[in-house]
């Protein structure tokens, strides 16, 4: 099990605001890591920086070996990665078929063909609503078809920032248990999520981010047993 | 009366090819490309070119024109536009109109204000006759062109890959370089194609107007621009409706109201537009999804 992504002294700016001060974290094949934090804490700028959509100023993006904090963000998915943005970002006026396209952009007709039966196996919501355009399902759907379009790559690492915001409680479990599910096939997990309790529950490892530093780092199990972290985003 | 109606839907179908240009480089790269008139002219300029000093005929004109103009087009965008890309809209808005006093006076320099008088290049085809009424064949090749490409372009952004990665960088570009889809190089097709419908309707526009001049293209862009707004800016059936529905307006003003400049007919329509449905008529209100 070696280094899958390795991140080392990144440091990313909004103008002069300096949002993530010099952080470093790794990831292993087959883990699933979180990053916890509270509103504000760096998390959905750490992910966009790794996903290409931010330009680090400095630091080491290592994704399997190779350096990818040049390379241009349409090429980072080819690379074996897959971000699942903050808010879902579906293509609204898409059909949810037409969504998961994109998804495979990247790839040939054949591989999206056979990957599009497989996320709709994954989730047969989808496929019930495969001509529908995106901006008329449910927040849960939503959900479900940007972890479907992001799976639609095929990644070795997927990035899922703050999937459970907004859902009901019981939407919250099921993503949750799709992502474990995910997890025991074979795809790695870096998960951001303001939603600690669950977060830490599913994770190997986790780190938590305040104000764009890393102040802690455990197993899921040591976080959520952990005092400080208990008070700060455990509500005691 | 059904000569003035096909005449204005012929005008219109010029309008709705220019409004098409306009309609897709704002749906997809969220601008005003107030050069995009100035493309017809030199659209235009070329074909004439090609014709007259190079003795082409007229289909090889055609090509020229559209090959000039496509090129021109992702000139234009990669020199003026790209580097704009996260500046203001105003920013880009003014730089669109230098592109257009730029393409105005560049054409003046080379081809002077003397208007060149463009060839019907449709003279070997006899104008169809209903009734007592007669229709040239310029009228007829403008609104079949038309036809043509509203059906090319709804198939290619509905069925291509590329036409897909268009509509869905149209939505949200941060969202699109995830799914690995180059936003520059869509950009930059969207100018490409809109551009080459710019010579198309230049081409059109000066067989039926044959007097060729470096603002031959200032006042048929302002009323595609119109007629893309009329029609809801961004969308492609909105611009060919607004596009016809102007050309008949304008026209059947022009008959009914001699006195009276057609122009004033069509600013009003915009006007009245943008106070009662300002989203256009097929234009749709872009629900912000937090
Ligand atoms: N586009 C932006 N421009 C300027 N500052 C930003 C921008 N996006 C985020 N920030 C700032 O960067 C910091 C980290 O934000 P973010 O990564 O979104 O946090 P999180 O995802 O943990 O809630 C915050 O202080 C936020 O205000
Ligand atoms: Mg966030």
């Amino acid at each position: 099990m070696g280094n899958m992504l390795k991140v080392d002294g990144l440091n990313v700016f909004y103008g002069n605001i300096h949002a993530i001060k010099g952080i470093s974290f790794e990831v292993n094949e087959g883990e699933i890591v979180t990053l916890i934090g509270a509103n504000g804490a760096g998390k959905s700028t750490t992910l966009n920086t790794v996903g290409g959509l931010l330009k680090a100023k400095s630091g080491s993006i290592e994704f399997e070996g190779r350096e990818i904090s040049g390379t241009p963000a349409h090429r980072v998915v080819s690379e074996g990665m897959a971000l699942c943005p903050e808010g879902r970002r579906v293509f609204a006026q898409l059909t949810v078929r037409e969504n998961l396209e994109m998804g495979a952009y990247t790839r040939n007709k054949a591989e999206a063909a056979e990957t599009i039966e497989r996320v709709f196996e994954q989730f047969p919501r989808l496929k019930e609503r495969s001509r529908q355009t995106a901006g008329t399902l449910s927040g849960g759907e939503q959900q479900m078809l940007a972890m479907g379009r992001a799976l639609m790559s095929k990644p070795k690492l997927m990035m899922l920032d703050e999937p459970s915001m907004g859902l009901a409680p019981i939407l919250v479990q099921q993503i949750f248990d799709i992502i474990e599910a995910l997890n025991k096939e074979g795809t790695t997990i870096l998960l951001v999520e303001q939603n600690a309790q669950m977060a830490l529950s599913i994770a190997d490892r986790a780190y938590v981010l305040e104000t764009g530093k890393i102040v802690n780092t455990g197993t899921g199990k040591d976080l959520l047993n952990d005092d400080s972290v208990r008070k700060a985003y455990l509500g005691g | 009366m059904l000569t003035y109606l096909i005449n204005g839907i012929s005008l219109g179908s010029v309008y709705a090819i220019i409004a098409l240009g306009y309609t897709m480089v704002y749906g997809i790269a969220k601008m005003l490309n107030f050069a995009h008139g100035d493309v017809i002219m030199v659209g235009g300029y070329a074909a004439y070119c090609a014709m007259a000093y190079l003795g082409w005929p007229p289909a090889a004109a055609v090509v020229f024109s559209i090959a000039v103009c496509t090129m021109l087009g992702i000139v234009i965008e990669r020199l003026a536009y790209k580097p704009l890309r996260e500046a203001t809209s105003l920013a880009v808005l003014i730089t669109a109109i230098g592109v257009s006093y730029f393409l105005q006076n560049a054409a003046l320099l080379i081809w002077s204000s003397n208007p060149k008088i463009f060839p019907n290049i449709f003279a070997s085809m006899p104008p169809l006759k209903i009734g007592d009424a007669q229709i040239s064949a310029v009228t007829i090749v403008t609104i079949c062109a038309n036809i043509i490409i509203m059906i090319a372009l709804t198939l290619f952004t509905g069925k291509t890959k590329m036409g897909k990665a268009m509509r869905a960088v149209s939505e949200d570009k941060g969202a699109a370089t995830l799914m690995g889809i180059n936003v520059n190089f869509t950009i930059s097709m969207t100018f490409a194609i809109g551009s080459g419908l710019a010579a198309i309707a230049g081409v059109l526009l000066c067989t039926a107007y044959p007097n060729l001049v470096p603002t031959t293209g200032a006042m048929p862009g302002i009323k595609a621009f119109v007629a893309a707004v009329f029609g809801g800016i961004g969308s492609i059936p909105g611009a060919m409706i607004g596009g016809i529905l102007l050309g008949v307006i304008e026209i059947v003003a022009r008959a009914l109201v001699p006195a009276v400049p057609s122009d004033i007919f069509v600013f009003a329509v915009l006007i009245i537009v943008l106070l009662i449905k300002p989203d256009g008529l097929l234009g749709r209100k872009i629900s912000e999804k937090v």
